[in-house]
């Protein structure tokens, strides 16, 4: 059983070695009497090669989240710093994820995986030399997906879920410290869903970058994450935290295990109170 | 064989199959046919309306002329268009890429689209005599409203999703407007290519008979001036044939260079996942 011996979650390291740090952020959309607050005093701290989930009512402000941590919007209150320094504009240290795989339609597959390389720098000027390694290295990620042989294909020769790997892939390529998925297997049917987890549980085992995942599906957060953090109604703040003791790898087969579901039950009804608190 | 099982109720017909390539072209013959004996069995007089085959003659027997005047509007036609492509682009790019001029010049524009083009024709004349130059700026301000608003709106219909995903790697908008924005307009602006370079000769044709003394347009009110009907009639055709052979030519450059656009839409390739 994997629960035999209470595994700790296998990221190392001492316990303020924190790699992303949210502290008691507010984020207020436009100003004054019609300003939104969707974040109210939200903090988060995720271990360096940690996988964070964060789920929560819809609207919750989960996805403002993503757009703080990857310094695309300064908060309004508090700070938030990565690899450990405060974030005060774009952080290139990040690849991201969607829901809509956003691959660029005139550029074949490979092609789209290789676009932050040409943006992000130290890759953007040694691209033009080293092509070669850098396509070497866009065809073993897209091996590690599952995804041999599509490196030509245009994006729309791809179904929906082989679309979202090559996703996965573009986040991935310039090697980014921390990962940031939001809702990234949202769109996919449940087989498909599930296939990607063990895909990106794959690569997550043996890259062990950071992981920041904002979810909808409790199953998903609780296969993937270490910890799981639950997002009140808008604003949001963080009202529980939830270390999912596991050992990895997971299995489709241990989402049916009794701690698995109970883990579940547990997060559906923190939401579930958190929805009766708005209505 | 396969229609008796298939459709028994149709399998007693044997209809002789059509290509529907062929089918505009039957509609087309088939109506000049109707047209041609209506002229005859009611004695339509040739200035009401000509028979095709007097335009046919009309035609044939003025072919020189009318292909010095058709070369004179297809060149004012090309030139507005080429003018426009240029300050169509020009400004799309600038509108759909800065915020400020969007808010700034977009109104402006829509005012100025809403003024019928006929109406500044006079003025042209004022400005530039008759001739060639009215011709062209007509020709001109028809057709570089749409380039503008198509390439604005390619410009602006980036996803957010992918703007985040360059902007948090440290892309300046400049990176993102060529790697993404740009592109992405390509096909929006070759479409409106097809719908500019028909209104460049809709402008050329309409100055031509307000102010020229060559073009089509002149031709066929020098015509009517004459009650040369036929003559009229074979300048309409002129027109209609130019127009067509256009815009064969730009949608064929809209697939040969933005074909992703429309292959997204054909089958996708269903692998495992």
């Amino acid at each position: 059983m994997a629960l035999a011996e209470p595994a700790a979650p296998s990221t190392a390291g001492p316990p303020q070695d924190h790699f992303v740090s949210i502290r008691d952020v507010d984020l207020v959309y436009g100003r004054g009497e019609t300003g939104m607050q969707a974040l109210g005093g939200a903090s988060i701290e995720v271990q360096k090669g940690g996988f964070a989930a964060v789920v929560g009512p819809s609207g919750c402000g989960k996805s403002s989240l993503m757009k703080l941590v990857t310094g695309l919007l300064p908060p309004t209150k508090g700070t938030i710093s990565v690899a450990g320094k405060i974030v005060d504009g774009p952080v290139n240290v990040a690849g991201m994820a969607f829901q809509n795989p956003t691959l660029l339609p005139w550029r074949s597959t490979l092609q789209n995986i290789m676009l932050p390389l040409e943006v992000v720098e130290p890759h953007r000027r040694k691209l033009r030399r080293n092509r070669k390694d850098y396509e070497a290295q866009a065809h073993d990620l897209l091996a590690a997906v599952g995804l041999t042989g599509f490196a030509d294909r245009a994006p729309w020769q791809l179904s929906g879920g082989m679309q979202q790997r090559a996703s996965l892939c573009r986040a991935l390529i310039h090697q980014p410290e921390l990962l940031m998925l939001d809702e990234p297997f949202g769109a996919l049917d449940a087989f498909t869903r599930e296939e990607l987890w063990s895909v990106l549980q794959k690569l997550w085992m043996e890259r062990r970058f950071t992981v920041i995942l904002v979810t909808h599906d409790l199953r998903e957060a609780v296969y993937l994450a270490d910890t799981i953090h639950v997002m009140s109604a808008r604003p949001g703040r963080i009202v529980a935290s939830r270390k999912v003791p596991l050992a990895y790898p997971r299995t489709l087969e241990d989402t049916f295990k009794p701690e698995f579901v109970d883990i579940v039950h547990e997060l559906r009804h923190h939401i579930s109170r958190e929805r009766q608190a708005v209505s | 064989m396969t229609d008796t099982v298939s459709s028994p109720a149709a399998a007693p017909k044997r209809r002789f199959q059509i290509n529907d390539n062929w089918a505009p072209w039957m509609v087309g013959i088939g109506a000049l046919v109707i047209w041609e004996l209506a002229c005859r069995i009611f004695a339509i007089k040739p200035f009401v309306l000509p028979a095709p085959t007097a335009i046919a003659a009309s035609l044939w027997k003025w072919h020189e002329v009318i292909a010095v005047h058709a070369a004179q509007t297809l060149y004012t036609t090309l030139l507005g268009f080429l003018l426009a492509v240029v300050g169509g682009l020009a400004l799309g790019v600038a509108v759909g890429y800065s915020r400020f001029l969007y808010k700034a010049l977009y109104p402006i524009l829509i005012g100025f689209n809403s003024v019928p083009k006929v109406a500044i024709v006079p003025i042209l004349v004022i400005w530039f005599g008759i001739g060639t130059i009215p011709a062209v700026i007509t020709a001109f301000l028809l057709s570089f409203f749409p380039i503008v608003v198509n390439v604005a709106a390619g410009l602006a219909t980036v996803e957010p999703e992918m703007e985040d995903v360059l902007r948090s790697l440290g892309a300046s908008r400049r990176d993102i407007f060529f790697k993404v924005g740009l592109p992405r307009s390509m096909p929006y602006f070759f479409a409106s290519l097809k719908i500019a370079i028909t209104l460049a000769l809709v402008g050329s044709v309409i100055s031509e008979t307000i102010a020229s003394n060559s073009g089509i347009g002149y031709l066929m009110l020098n015509a009517s001036a004459r009650f040369d009907v036929p003559l009229v009639f074979a300048g309409l055709f002129v027109v209609a044939v130019l127009g067509v052979l256009i815009y064969a030519v730009f949608a064929m450059f809209e697939t040969r260079f933005t074909g992703w656009a429309t292959r997204a839409q054909a089958i996708r390739f269903e692998g495992g996942g």
